[in-house]
């Protein structure tokens, strides 16, 4: 017998505001981060000592003694000890997806409540010992006799004396996220300044939702930073224009910079979810509904799509399972890894070829109006601290909505690296 | 930020040199502990005249277990607090009895005692002989307050007939550790209906209070006193004092609302949050403030208009909000407003503030009387010279001088303050309304 299944309830978020790297969180850990977030959340809604059904969470970057990640940043919480809580992993779909694991659990009735959160730094991040040191260390640990150790050590030369730094690589292909999308970006034409148009709009968005107070209750600050550390609310398209191309740089046309792409960032987020019940019982509002959620994923290897086209595919199947169509929409929130992922996935749900061909579709999705489009500001303003960027989107669209009043609908679109897309629907 | 003098004084080779010298020995004072006795001796209760209020304090003292010993008992103990019923004077002869009763009680108070007199109000008296005797109580006991040392304090309350239910409340305050720093005061008490059954461990239980300007200083003090006193507190401070206002809302197990109090919405948003998570309110305490010193001349709008917005219109508007917010504003609500010295005495380089602060003080008696409509009160507490952040950072020679100018010879701490808010935000203040409490230790600015 299929379960009864209700929807999930969004009731609040928090995040800590997005630092660059290597600046003002540079001495933070993933754990520190997560757990003054998960610590800011106890703060804002009381649940000082309670026990939740569950905290899911994750980090792109992790080092290996953060294999309990989330489960010890609530054993330093507020929160009862009492609470579960595993780690989850899906690149910078992470955040998103721990939503939805989360939701699906209130769906289902297992749980009553949860944390979805993400937390990264590139500042602290894990560096792996060479791989031939590594093998060295293991002989020499399992060495019995000093001659074997002896032995064992002989083997080590200076070069392994460098640590390996993790990459922000595509291990299948060698290329960057940059580079990947910088071929995206040729492919479907995305001109310089429309990115920078795009991104210029994402800091003055963000900016000013700052100054109407909508992060009051979204963002707690740390460590002496109360505002993302990335927003340049002056910023502008001729300030942009100035700068050289950073990605794709081999073609004479490059658009990308580092004023049109994320910058590594560091911070953390987290979204309270529960159902209804739950929420009314202890005066706790409900922001919006996790409605349905989809993941895709493509094959930028040998298929010859772009690495952060997944979201693209993702989408059209959502919106047939709910019966919609792409207008019916009152806000859409397209994660910024670049702002030409933004605009090729725009201009691919428009393309009659792409949407027959690759979606399978009869007509294209259509485009959406633009006035819609991350209106808080994305992460080409705020920063993308990979793992936390869902739980930001969460939270900010499920205010969004909540206050645009009952009934409003929003789209969530993030990409991620491995060629995968999480999409999700909210409604108020 | 502790006190060096205080505790130089008090320590072996200190205490020697400072009387030798004959410097004055701050005392520590006597502060309030969960589970703590009213009192720490025992005490004598006396009257001049035919007082209506002997029976009252005698009820209170033996509720808290405090001995109440003849006025005339000469055994060596330390008296914990000398009370004195004089809603019975009739004409200056009758202090005569005051004085004869006083003179070798208050030779008995041990350190921190308590004296505190209870009389009728001057401006209801049958004569003006009877109003003289009442006003003239008034003057002995600031002076009584300046001559006790050891940490002893002495207050007066002003009790009209049919006040007799407010009595209680206000008695157990001035006796108890809560009112260490409350010195030298007249507190006059209205006629008022005063809910029954106080927990006197907790007696906010079940209230739900705001605390503005919670994240650190004096508003975080306030809502730890809350929280123990066990109201259900929401911490309200500025968006970029998040992260302090979240570890005193863990702290406590409140909750922390960020929130510029003079943003437009200010009020709005706070009532609407209040509604969604709590349906209403009991206690709001309008604490934030801020200084932005500099001479009257040299004053510029940028100095001048935070420090009204903060200090002054947002409690207005709040206030008036919260007024107007249908049944928000529970039945018995208090409201208690964070004043200052420098509202009473005025300071140099603090006209915006100062202002600001004595603007305070005309708000709340202007809406006593709404408030007594409402079986809800609205009183200001006005801190003296308090060790905070803020204090630690003055010039070490004003820090000293600000520190010492009082009969305590000592600033205060913020929990001293928090009490008196605290205090006043009890079902049993009832009877306090349209009032300002100092929390000065006597200070001798605007006194
Ligand atoms: N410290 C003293 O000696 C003393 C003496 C007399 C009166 N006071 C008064 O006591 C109160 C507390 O003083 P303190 O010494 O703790 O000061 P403080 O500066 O340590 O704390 C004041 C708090 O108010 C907050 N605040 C300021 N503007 C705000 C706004 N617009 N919205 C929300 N919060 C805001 C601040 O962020 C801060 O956390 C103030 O009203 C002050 O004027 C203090």
């Amino acid at each position: 017998m299929a379960p009864q299944t209700r929807k999930a309830a969004i009731v609040g978020g928090n995040r800590i505001p997005f630092a660059r790297a290597n600046s003002a969180y540079a001495q933070a850990s993933n754990q520190d981060m997560l757990t003054a977030t998960l610590d800011g959340l106890v703060a804002r809604f009381g649940l000082q000592g309670r026990q939740l059904g569950e905290v899911v969470a994750g980090a792109v970057l992790k080092h290996s003694r953060d294999f309990n990640l989330t489960r010890e940043a609530v054993l330093g919480s507020r929160l009862s000890a009492a609470t579960p809580a595993y780690d989850v992993q899906q690149a910078c779909g992470t955040g998103l997806e721990a939503a939805i694991l989360v939701a699906n659990k209130i769906a289902l009735g297992q749980i009553e409540s949860g944390i979805a959160g993400g937390v990264d730094t590139t500042s602290d991040a894990p560096l792996a010992i060479h791989d031939e040191m590594r093998r060295v260390l293991i002989a020499l640990s399992s060495a019995r006799t000093l001659r074997q150790r002896l032995e064992a050590l002989a083997g080590v030369r200076p070069g392994m004396f460098v640590p390996e730094a993790p990459r922000n690589a595509e291990p299948r292909t060698g290329l960057s996220m940059g580079e990947h999308q910088a071929i995206t970006a040729r492919q479907w034409g995305i001109s310089r300044e429309d990115q920078d148009e795009l991104a210029v709009r994402s800091h003055r968005n963000l900016a000013a939702a700052y100054d109407r107070g909508f992060f009051d209750d979204l963002v707690t600050p740390y460590l002496g930073l109360a505002r993302d550390e990335n927003l340049r609310p002056d910023t502008s398209v001729e300030k942009l224009a100035e700068l050289e191309p950073v990605f794709g740089t081999g073609d004479p046309d490059a658009t990308m910079t580092a004023g049109n792409s994320t910058p590594l960032s560091d911070g953390a987020s987290a979204v309270l979810l529960a159902s209804d019940e739950w929420a009314a019982s202890r005066g706790l509002p409900v922001l919006a509904h996790l409605v349905d959620a989809q993941t895709a994923a493509v094959d930028h290897v040998h298929g010859g799509e772009g690495l952060l086209m997944a979201p693209a595919y993702a989408v059209p199947v959502l919106l047939a399972r709910n019966g919609l169509t792409l207008q019916d929409f009152d806000y859409y929130e397209v994660h910024e890894a670049f702002a030409s992922t933004v605009l090729a996935t725009l201009a691919a749900w428009e393309d009659p070829a792409f949407c027959k061909e690759r979606l399978g579709l009869d007509a294209p999705l259509g485009a959406i109006d633009r006035s819609r489009l991350n209106v808080n500001g994305s992460s080409l303003a705020a920063g993308h601290p990979f793992a936390a960027t869902g739980g930001r989107i969460v939270a900010s669209l499920a205010k969004q909505l909540h206050e645009a009043g009952p009934g409003k609908r929003g789209l969530i679109s993030v990409c991620a690296a491995g060629g995968q897309g999480v999409v999700a629907v909210l409604e108020s | 930020m502790g006190d060096w003098y205080r505790d130089f004084a008090n320590s072996g080779v200190g205490s020697t040199l400072v009387e030798q010298l004959g410097l004055p020995r701050p005392a520590v004072l006597r502060r309030h502990e969960p589970g703590a006795p009213l009192l720490t001796g025992p005490a004598v209760v006396g009257t001049a005249g035919e007082g209506r209020l002997h029976e009252t304090v005698i009820r209170v003292l033996e509720d808290a277990g405090v001995p109440v010993q003849p006025p005339a008992a000469t055994d060596g103990e330390r008296l914990g607090a000398v009370l004195l019923d004089a809603t019975g004077v009739t004409s200056p002869a009758d202090l005569a009895a005051v004085h004869e009763f006083l003179a070798p009680a208050l030779r008995r108070l041990g350190p921190s005692g308590r004296v505190l007199v209870l009389a009728g109000p001057p401006s209801d008296a049958g004569s003006p002989a009877q109003a003289a005797a009442r006003q003239a109580l008034e003057g002995l006991v600031r002076s009584v307050a300046k001559e006790l040392r050891n940490g002893a304090t002495a207050n007066l309350l002003v009790v009209p007939a049919g006040a007799e239910a407010a009595v209680p409340g206000p008695v157990r305050f001035f006796l108890s550790g809560r009112s260490a720093y409350v010195d030298g005061q007249v507190v006059p008490l209205t006629a008022t209906d005063v809910p029954a059954g106080e927990d006197a461990e907790r007696p906010l239980a079940g209230k739900v209070a705001v605390v503005t300007g919670a994240a650190r200083g004096i508003g975080a003090s306030i809502a730890r006193v809350m929280a123990r006193d066990g109201a259900s507190v929401v911490g309200v401070d500025v968006p970029a004092a998040g992260q302090s206002l979240a570890e005193v809302a863990n702290e406590i197990g409140g909750t922390a609302f960020q929130l510029d109090i003079t943003a437009p919405d200010a009020a709005q948003r706070l009532i609407a949050h209040l509604r969604e998570r709590h349906g209403g309110v009991d206690i709001v305490v309008h604490n934030a403030g801020i200084t932005r010193d500099k001479l009257l001349v040299n004053m510029d709008a940028a100095r001048w208009n935070p420090v009204m917005a903060v200090n002054l219109q947002a409690q207005l508007d709040t206030t008036q909000a919260l007024l107007d917010a249908d049944g928000l504003l529970r039945t018995g609500a208090r409201v208690v407003c964070v004043s200052s010295q420098s509202g009473i005495a005025g300071n140099r380089g603090q006209t915006n503030y100062a202002a600001s602060k004595a603007g305070v003080i005309g708000m709340v008696r202007a809406w006593a009387p709404a408030f007594a409509e409402r079986g809800a009160t609205i009183n200001a507490v006005a801190p003296g010279f308090i060790v905070t952040e803020m204090t630690a950072t003055m010039p070490f020679g004003t820090r000293e001088v600000g520190s010492r100018i009082n009969s305590l010879q000592q600033g205060g701490l913020p929990v001293d303050v928090a009490e008196t808010i605290a205090w006043l935000s009890q079902p049993s203040a009832a009877g306090v309304n349209g009032q300002v409490v100092r929390v000065c230790g006597q200070s001798f600015l605007g006194a």
